[in-house]
């Protein structure tokens, strides 16, 4: 299969990925009980299946969220198959208790008791033939459980999505350096910066928890492009006077968080209006967070830039051969401004993403995000040496860093710890990728 | 009568496969002590898998090695080494930023309780470089030394070490012919203390002065191996690309118009002093001087490489201001650099990115690229030009010298370049593709291009260029209109001023 064989060669990480996943599911596997509709809608079939559509039932559940939700999906489709719902105990055992006195007293009788796993383990429904003789014998019908895993759950999926959204979105312009031969060490504060600047500009400038949704996109654009003008003066001090990016982008790292710290007083900016949180927290698109769907469309973009466009072809050849590049007619410095303002922006943008999930502005956020940004982006593939490297390369990298850590968490694996396993595992999905290339590659004579 | 004693080296049935290539198909070589020995073959001969072999950088496949008649496997450089077998590749293996001697005892530092012996080294090398006949201080870091500095400080270290089987691979590529000669003084030396020397050359006139025997390769097998005196330098070149060759060089009948490119006063420090010439429509302007005599430099500036702190440049009446190489390319200027792999093409990513790499601006509409477009533009030039690839998504690395030059070429040409710039354009390929390197550059020229061209070998000046100017020291030193009709010694009389 030549897709196959394509997808081996471009992007191996992807089986080291599923292999992960693989793992934390067989280690996650656990009892799950359905909740709310799902679990209604189990239990009316339940119901139909061994007592016709018409019995007579009483509903008991407690007082969490999911059970009214159970609760009333449940009458719900049980009045629709013909069946009649003689009570609906809410609350505690005492109201189910009483219920059934209520029941008992004008002789109803009950063919069915459905109620939720918790209720069902209710004293008062121990021994409901020997206490209500006058409700017959009611069958006690709960949920079933399954097993699952819990690394498999939805809920856990879009949470691994959700958190890696930010490191993903700064490993795009990450890539874009690290293919041109560079590095870039300041993302980690630019995002604080970003973060910081954003959260002040409305907090000062939009009025703060009234500000109106054109006013906080401004204030953020606004930072992003401070983060910009940052990348730009690194970009300046890389082609122009040639220093080598490392040590221009480290000394950036250090003036962007001691500005972050500046402008954030060194406290917490919290003074946002209820609405910033839709960016990072929302769900707007087939409940997809809004932040994964904002990165997905940056890397669709990010990927056709890389393998479509001349600028892409540019950093391509810039990182291979900056020489033969410049002679074959490609503006260098160009091309390495564009990698490292891109880096810094997507960087503000992180910033942006960050406040808006945790709804304020610190300078201590996205501290050694860039250590775990250029993870991502070696795991997936790119040469620290330049010339190579994938734009889904990387977000598969990201998506290997989320699972590892999402995993550990999962299984209640030690802070410290995790950064000890993190480590050999960036090291040994390299490895293996250097291995298989070494395999693959073709000696020549 | 007793037996011959037995050779310094030989390899038997030496079978070497690759990936996809069968490099050496058995073939065998006898070195005696005290001989020169001379490997030809076209590249992808084998020749360099072969001495590879012979270092220890590869190991073969099938077949038998021995030193004086004993069998030995050699597993690394380090085995090899201590066998006595010094490779000096044409890339050379020396530290830039280390000083001669510690790049001679790298790896091998003699010590004193802990310490370097550092004045003990350097007493030894003292030594070492006066045999040689160096006379530059061995403290300097070798990136500070001159090719031909660096190739000594290589052959130093093979001695050091008492190496009795030296191998040189094309020695002589980078050197200007007054450090060639001392080369060969050498090499005579280092054969009469009885040293066996294996030497790669592409250069016919070097191995019959300087080679006893010559052992010729074609697609890893042998094919001829002859006493020096006993063959023709026709015959090696026929048994090189195995059938009968008619000539060196294309015939060529030039058909000059009016000045295309115009130079005047250009200067760029000590390496471009006042540099003025005319190129005409059709012509091939050959350009020849010693190694640093600012031939590269002077092209480099035609191109916008460089900065030039003087000079006025002309194409077609029109003056032009060359800023960066985008001005040249806009303007309708190419260059081929002397150094195909560091200046010339991305070596790790595909031949089609190299070709398109200067010519996406017309291959592409809003930024993106046209792949449609791109592919089948690039498969005519591939047509064209006869570059032998299996696909278009090989890598550049992979290639050929000459077929990297075709790619090169392809660039230039794809952008409908009117000026030419060639800086040594048949360095590193072999005779076939030079014959069609030199078509091409005909071809070029009667469409009315207007061509330059450096080299280093003056007979391809000679077989090509319709006139020839000459450097030295920055300077044009002398001009020569009737090119068909000059002669070596002339150019070299002007070239050393």
């Amino acid at each position: 299969m030549p897709l196959l064989n394509t997808l081996l060669r471009d992007y191996g990480m992807v089986f080291v990925l599923l292999l992960l996943c693989a793992f934390f599911s067989v280690v996650t596997i656990s009892d799950q009980s359905p909740r709310g509709e799902a679990a209604a809608a189990q239990v009316a079939a339940d119901i139909k299946k061994s007592h016709g559509p018409a019995p007579q039932v009483l509903l008991a559940v407690g007082d969490q969220p999911d059970d009214a939700a159970f609760a009333s999906s449940l009458e719900r489709i049980l009045s629709a198959q013909g069946a009649r719902v003689a009570a609906v105990a809410r609350g505690e055992p005492k109201d189910a208790r009483q219920a059934m006195e209520t029941l008992a007293a004008a002789g109803t009788r009950l063919d069915v008791i459905a109620c939720t796993p918790a209720a069902r383990s209710w004293l008062v429904f121990a021994q409901v033939d020997r206490d209500f003789p006058a409700l017959g014998t009611p069958h006690l019908l709960a949920p079933r459980s399954y097993r699952w895993p819990n690394f498999l759950k939805s809920e856990n999926l879009l949470n691994i999505t959700n958190q890696i959204a930010v490191i993903a979105i700064i490993a795009i312009g990450m890539t874009m350096v690290i293919i041109t031969g560079g590095i870039d060490l300041s993302v980690g504060s630019l995002l604080a910066l970003s973060a910081v600047l954003t959260a002040r500009f409305i907090r000062d400038h939009a009025g703060g928890v009234d500000a109106s949704a054109g006013g906080m996109v401004l204030c953020a654009l606004a930072a992003i492009a401070a983060c910009s003008a940052v990348g730009a003066f690194s970009g300046l001090m890389i082609t122009r006077f040639r220093i080598p990016p490392f040590i221009v982008t480290l000394a950036m790292m250090l003036v962007g968080s001691g500005l972050a710290y500046t402008l954030a007083g060194g406290q917490s900016i919290y003074q946002l209006p209820e609405s910033f949180i839709w960016l990072g927290r929302g769900a707007d698109l087939a409940g997809l967070p809004n932040a994964v769907v904002l990165m997905l469309a940056l890397y669709a973009a990010a990927h056709i830039l890389m393998s479509r466009m001349k600028l892409g072809r540019h950093l391509y050849a810039v990182g291979g051969n900056r020489e033969a590049a410049r002679l074959s007619g490609v503006a260098v410095p160009r091309v390495l401004m564009t990698a490292y303002i891109v880096s810094a922006a997507l960087a503000g943008l992180g910033g942006v993403i960050m406040a808006s999930q945790l709804k304020s502005g610190s300078a201590t956020y996205g501290n050694m995000y860039e250590l775990y940004v250029i993870a991502a982006v070696v795991v997936g593939g790119a040469s620290l040496s330049g010339g190579a490297g994938k734009m889904p390369g990387t977000l598969i990298g990201a998506f290997t860093i989320a699972v590892i850590q999402n995993g550990m968490n999962l299984t209640n694996v030690e802070s410290y710890t995790q950064k000890v396993v993190l480590g050999l595992v960036i090291l040994g999905a390299v490895l293996l990728d250097t291995l298989r290339h070494r395999h693959a590659g073709t000696s020549t004579p | 009568m007793p037996d011959p004693p037995p050779p310094l080296l030989e390899m038997s049935g030496i079978v070497k496969s690759f990936p996809g290539v069968r490099a050496l198909r058995g073939v065998n070589l006898r070195l005696a002590a005290g001989e020169v020995l001379a490997l030809l073959g076209e590249n992808g001969a084998g020749k360099s898998t072969l001495i590879k072999v012979l270092g220890g950088a590869q190991s073969a496949d099938e077949g038998a090695i021995s030193l004086n008649g004993r069998p030995v496997t050699l597993r690394s450089p380090q085995e090899a080494r201590r066998a006595g077998i010094a490779v000096i590749y044409q890339e050379f293996n020396l530290v830039p930023g280390l000083t001669a001697v510690e790049n001679i005892f790298l790896g091998r530092e003699s010590t004193r309780a802990g310490f370097l012996a550092r004045t003990d080294e350097r007493r030894r090398i003292d030594a070492l470089f006066q045999r040689l006949g160096a006379d530059f201080d061995p403290a300097v870091p070798c990136r500070a030394l001159t090719t031909a500095q660096q190739q000594l400080v290589e052959i130093a270290k093979a001695l050091a070490f008492e190496a009795r089987l030296l191998v040189m691979d094309e020695p002589t590529a980078a050197l200007t012919a007054h450090e060639v000669d001392r080369l060969f003084t050498l090499i005579r030396d280092l054969k009469r203390r009885g040293l066996g020397i294996i030497y790669i050359s592409h250069r016919l006139e070097e191995i019959t002065t300087l080679a006893d025997r010559v052992t010729i390769l074609r697609d890893g097998r042998n094919v001829g191996e002859r006493p020096i005196a006993d063959i023709t330098r026709r015959e090696m070149i026929e048994m090189m690309v195995g059938r009968e060759l008619q000539d060196e060089f294309p015939p060529r009948t030039p058909a000059l118009g009016e000045v295309r490119l115009e130079v005047r006063g250009l200067r760029r420090g000590r390496a471009v002093r006042d540099v003025s010439f005319d190129v005409r429509r059709g012509e091939i302007v050959g350009i020849a001087g010693l190694v640093g005599a600012g031939r590269t430099e002077t092209v480099r500036l035609l191109f916008g490489a460089d900065a030039r702190e003087a000079g006025d440049i002309r194409l077609d009446g029109r003056p032009l201001d060359l800023r960066s190489p985008q001005d040249a390319i806009n303007a309708g200027i190419g260059l081929l650099t002397e150094d195909r792999k560091h200046q010339g093409l991305v070596l790790a990513h595909s031949v089609r990115d190299n070709f398109a790499l200067p010519n996406l601006d017309r291959l592409s509409r809003h930024g993106f690229v046209r792949q449609p477009q791109e592919r089948e533009e690039f498969a005519r030039y591939v047509d064209r030009l006869g570059i032998r690839i299996p696909h278009q998504e090989q890598h550049a690395g992979n290639l050929s010298g000459g077929n990297q030059q075709k790619v090169v070429l392809a660039k230039w040409l794809a952008r409908n370049c009117e000026v030419l710039l060639f800086d040594e354009p048949t360095r590193g390929i072999d005779a076939g593709a030079k014959y069609e390197i030199y078509q091409l550059l005909n071809d070029l020229a009667a469409h009315g291009k207007a061509i330059i061209m450096i080299s280093s070998e003056l007979p391809e000046l000679i077989g090509m260029a319709d006139r020839i100017l000459v450097m030295h020291d920055g300077r044009l030193t002398g001009e020569i209109t009737d090119a068909r009709h000059a002669t070596q010694e002339a150019i070299m009389h002007l070239a050393i001023a």
